[in-house]
């Protein structure tokens, strides 16, 4: 089982939280103005990163809030876990090298 | 290729099985190919055997990074069944049951294929009617699954515990009679062998680093760990690294990568008859010939390239078997392992050309791509040597999901299958 850091609760048991897919995907402000394949992209095409992930969780048994994490997908590591809204911290993936 | 058979078997006995020999060339890569599978799972074997056998490419290679079937086709729970509920889905598992039935004969190669039956139980009366709708649908589509009620279950598998008094009480449960198991490693082996045996230079150890194109973008070769190899041709049958290789051509997919376990307990002596799945409760069983409980647990939460799990998923899995077959509550697990398998958004797989010509992939299998590997292997060889999908692969396109003809077996079976 993973040990997960939620940025407002500190390290918590995989057991508490819920994973919610990639992060930073963005939706369309207006859906109508984009075209089918740019609609595909954001439904269905995931990058699927083999090495560090950002990615979305939630701590639903816990302070229920969303945050973003980047993960190495070859070992599961945690790299960092941050808020919403705050940028990728790529700092963090170079310092963990 | 020395051919098995029992006069075989005397004939070494004699010898003190000291004369048999490989059963496949230990080859080495050759500067040029006219295609190459890239990918040793039972697909990209199955699809290297009939490319030679049927449409007459003999200088092929298949290139895997690992051994043969190390990737989920030795991993996997071998369930095969071919009770999907869409049209598109049954053309295409059939044609694998079809194909699974002729094998052993095909391939000169006991796959242990057995068709024991494969019992689907209903917990619920979601579950109930969704599978009474496929059995509708399968008839139609000329598939056999009938409804048992929990006795007719029980009797069919005496192990099974058909109490009111559990937490998810079995209610029914589909029975498709002609769906069953094989031995996995020798779908891998005889695949293997019989391509060889048509001149496929079958290669280990020789990871594929880099898709080159040539100015018109079509493909023009591969970079491995063990040189350069020169092809108009590739075919990526990756499972779950098959983001990781498309990305190598610059395509993105609409692919997920998540570990799936599986566990086996002590062998026993035989006294499960069948193979049962609960998708509601998250457990599927089955005895291997060996004796052991084969079980297959849930996907994890998230994607990985680990090829292990978390614990607490097949915790789950053994807790639904402890109430499904009381009988086993004190039985020891030996082993558990994970393999990677890549999801698609619908569950249903892609074989099919790709924007980069040259470049076809045999991907999306997921959770449920064993049962299909003779169909795969043999439509993907169709699509790579005409450079067009057979029809019944045609609707297993990359642009479904572009224009919304997704077939959704996700939604049908509303789980992992
Ligand atoms: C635990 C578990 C249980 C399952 N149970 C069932 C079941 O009961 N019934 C069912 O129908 N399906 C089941 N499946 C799914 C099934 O195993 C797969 O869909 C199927 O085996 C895929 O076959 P394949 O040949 O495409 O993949 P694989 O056997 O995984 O082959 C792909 C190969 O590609 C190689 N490769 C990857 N990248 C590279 C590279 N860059 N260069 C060279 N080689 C590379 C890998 O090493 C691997 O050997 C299960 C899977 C798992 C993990
Ligand atoms: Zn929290």
């Amino acid at each position: 089982m993973l040990l997960i850091t939620c940025p407002f609760c500190g390290p918590r048991p995989e057991l508490e939280f819920g994973y919610a897919g990639e992060a930073h995907v963005v939706r369309a402000q207006d859906p109508r103005e984009v075209s089918d394949l740019q609609w595909t992209e954001y439904l269905y095409q995931r990058s699927n990163v083999r090495g560090v992930h950002a990615e979305r969780w939630r701590h639903a048994h816990g302070c229920a809030q969303f945050f973003n994490a980047l993960r190495d997908t070859t070992t599961d590591h945690f790299v960092a876990t941050y808020r919403i809204g705050e940028p990728r911290p790529d700092a963090a993936v170079e310092a963990g090298r | 290729m020395q051919r098995f058979s029992a006069f075989a078997l005397v004939k070494h006995a004699l010898s003190g099985h000291q004369r048999w020999q490989p059963q496949w060339r230990d080859a080495t890569p050759k500067p040029a190919y006219d295609a190459v599978i890239v990918g040793g799972g039972g697909h990209g074997l199955g699809a290297a055997y009939y490319l030679a056998k049927e449409h007459g490419l003999r200088n092929i290679a298949v290139l895997e990074k690992g051994w043969i079937g190390g990737g989920n086709t030795g991993r996997n729970t071998t369930i095969i069944r071919s009770n999907y509920l869409f049209d598109e889905s049954a053309a295409l598992y059939d044609h694998a049951l079809k194909l699974w039935e002729g094998l052993s004969q095909d391939i000169n190669y006991n796959v242990m294929f057995s068709q024991r039956g494969v019992l689907m139980l209903a917990h619920n009366v979601h579950d109930e009617q969704s599978f009474k709708r496929h059995i509708h649908a399968n008839r139609l589509n000329g598939v056999d699954n009938e409804w048992l009620t929990p006795a007719q279950a029980k009797e069919f598998c005496p192990p099974l515990n058909i109490s009111s008094n559990m937490r998810h009480p079995v209610l029914g449960a589909a029975l498709q009679r002609r769906a069953g198991t094989a031995r996995h490693d020798a779908v891998a082996w005889g695949y293997a062998r019989a391509a060889d045996a048509l001149g496929v230079d079958i290669i280990q150890n020789c990871e594929v680093t880099a898709i080159h194109r040539d100015a018109f973008g079509h493909v023009s070769g591969v970079a491995t760990s063990r040189g350069e190899i020169a092809t108009r041709k590739i075919g990526v049958s990756a499972a779950g690294n098959s983001s990781v290789m498309m990305g190598m051509a610059g395509l993105r997919m609409p692919l997920e990568s998540f570990p799936l376990q599986a566990l086996v307990s002590e062998p026993i002596k035989p006294i499960f008859p069948c193979v049962v799945m609960s998708n509601t409760i998250h457990a599927y069983m089955s005895q291997s010939d060996k004796g052991e409980l084969v079980i297959g647990a849930g996907t994890d939460a998230y994607t990985s390239y680990t090829q292990r799990g978390a614990l607490h998923i097949s915790a789950h899995t053994l807790e639904a078997i402890c109430e499904l077959f009381p009988d086993f509550r004190r039985m020891r697990m030996l082993r558990n392992w994970g393999g990677i398998v890549d999801v698609t958004p619908d569950r249903s797989p892609i074989i099919a050309k790709t924007p980069v010509p040259g470049l076809y992939v045999n991907c999306g299998w997921g959770t449920g791509g064993f049962k299909a590997t003779p169909g795969a292997a043999h439509l993907f060889a169709w699509t790579i040597a005409r450079d067009e999908p057979h029809a019944i692969n045609a609707p297993f396109n990359l642009e479904r999901f572009a224009r919304g003809m997704l077939i959704d077996e996700a939604a049908a079976a509303a789980v992992a299958h």
